[in-house]
């Protein structure tokens, strides 16, 4: 019976583990996490919060949310004590999760393919890919900062949409908070929130 | 000296001024208040004006968005051949003057662009870029009603423009060029024309970052100046420095 047992949770461990691992060469990891995202999202099926649900699950084991939250902090990141730090990466976790959702869903509509990659470094391979509207609309170029530097789990630090870094849009979007409230982390913090919560 | 002269050189004193006196760091606002404030004007100016033409001209069958892209995309080009010259880029001289030639011919106009099919690709090129090749930096960020995002340097880069461009040249400065002549009507009317299929191309993008943004003003501030960085070295490459959260 303990054996039964321990071959049923083995059963469930390997669905569960398989049903969100992707591969470890980063042009095929992003092939297949976007377009299953992608064909989530557009399932008519699903009710909101069953895709909100599955994105959260991707994006927690898929992007590098820790690293993008530090970053997008710029060089507060250093000087701030570690409670602060905490507390933001908590809130900026939960403002990327809905932000990512929200983003995906806008272009859920359009067909999505990979179309090359270039390994930049040890640590960064980009991979490019096309979005393409299904009304008509221009393709729109979406470049992937894979962080290979696990090359058994590679992570995702950017989106590079027509040449424009979201990282780094969202660093200055940041920066200017921050400028504008004395540095103080708590404000930022507070935007946060209020964000998530409308 | 006439009004025009004066005026001429006291913006000449004006963008010397701020290009000197200020950092040229890209970060920097010349007047933030100000700006933000125009930035809300112009808002205002896309949800009631800018942003209803360009979702009416989105439901114009496809052909005649892309020939209306093609033909203000191909004057657009007239001003990328004095400023590659400037950039001492000769092939890129070539690949401008070819494409608008094959495309005023044999594109009708610059309706189609058969140019791109020869394997002419003519980069958009300004004032603002000639001057930020050369290194001169952005200077101080504000934004310019209607116009919207721009810096001391691609400011004065756009009033230098209409002194080289070939169209501004036969249109605002009424000269004749080869036969060719126009009026302020045709420079502005090809001008806002490019304006709306640009804002049409974009209304999904536009939207997506206006309602993920946290103050949409520092996102179009970033996403502007990624672009001119980015068009001042001809790729798309951004080298974002992650520093010790590489290691």
């Amino acid at each position: 019976m303990r054996k039964f047992e321990i071959f049923l949770i083995s059963i469930c461990l390997f669905f569960n583990i398989s049903a969100y691992s992707y591969s470890t060469d980063p042009q095929e990891f992003v092939n297949k996490l976007v377009t299953e995202a992608i064909s989530k999202l557009s399932n008519k099926s699903l009710t909101e919060d069953q895709k909100a649900e599955f994105i959260k699950k991707i994006a927690l084991e898929n992007v590098d949310i820790k690293a993008l939250s530090l970053y997008t902090l710029g060089e507060l990141r250093k000087s701030s004590n570690k409670s602060d730090i905490d507390n933001f990466k908590k809130t900026f976790e939960r403002y990327f999760l809905k932000s990512l959702t929200s983003r995906l869903s806008d272009y859920s509509s359009s067909e999505f393919k990979v179309i090359g990659s270039e390994q930049k470094s040890a640590n960064y391979t980009i991979v490019n890919s096309e979005i393409v509207p299904n009304d008509d609309g221009p393709e729109i170029k979406v470049d992937w900062r894979v962080f290979t530097k696990d090359p058994n789990k590679p992570l995702i630090r950017d989106l590079i949409v027509e040449g424009l870094s979201l990282a780094r849009t969202q660093k200055e979007e940041f920066a200017s908070i921050l400028i504008s409230s004395n540095n103080d982390i708590n404000v930022l913090i507070q935007k946060l929130e209020e964000f998530i919560n409308n | 000296m006439t009004l025009n002269k004066i005026s001429s050189l006291g913006f000449a004193i004006f963008f010397s001024y701020i290009l000197i006196i200020t950092p040229a760091k890209a970060t920097t606002e010349c007047f933030e208040p100000v700006s933000r404030t125009i930035f809300k004007f112009n808002m205002a100016f896309d949800d009631v004006v800018l942003e209803p033409i360009a979702k009416g001209y989105n439901k114009l069958p496809n052909f005649i968005k892309v020939g209306t892209s093609n033909f203000t995309s191909n004057i657009a080009t007239l001003l990328s051949i004095p400023n590659s010259l400037l950039q001492g880029n000769i092939s890129q001289v070539g690949h401008a003057t070819g494409s608008v030639l094959v495309n005023t011919t044999l594109g009708i106009l610059g309706f189609f662009n058969p140019a791109e099919r020869l394997g002419l690709k003519a980069h958009k090129e300004d004032v603002g870029q000639t001057l930020g090749y050369y290194g001169v930096g952005h200077g101080c960020y504000f934004v310019l009603p209607i116009l919207g995002p721009t810096t001391v340097r691609d400011s004065f880069g756009l009033i230098a423009d209409t002194f080289i461009d070939p169209f501004a040249h036969v249109t605002i400065r009424e000269h004749e060029l080869m036969g060719i002549s126009g009026n302020d009507l045709d420079y502005f009317s090809v001008k806002g024309t490019s304006a709306i299929d640009f804002r049409a191309e974009n209304i999904k993008n536009i939207e997506s970052l206006e309602k993920n943004s946290i103050d949409f003003y520092s996102s179009l501030k970033s996403v502007y100046l990624q672009d001119r960085e980015n068009k001042i070295k001809n790729s798309s490459s951004t080298e974002d420095d992650w520093g010790n959260l590489d290691n």
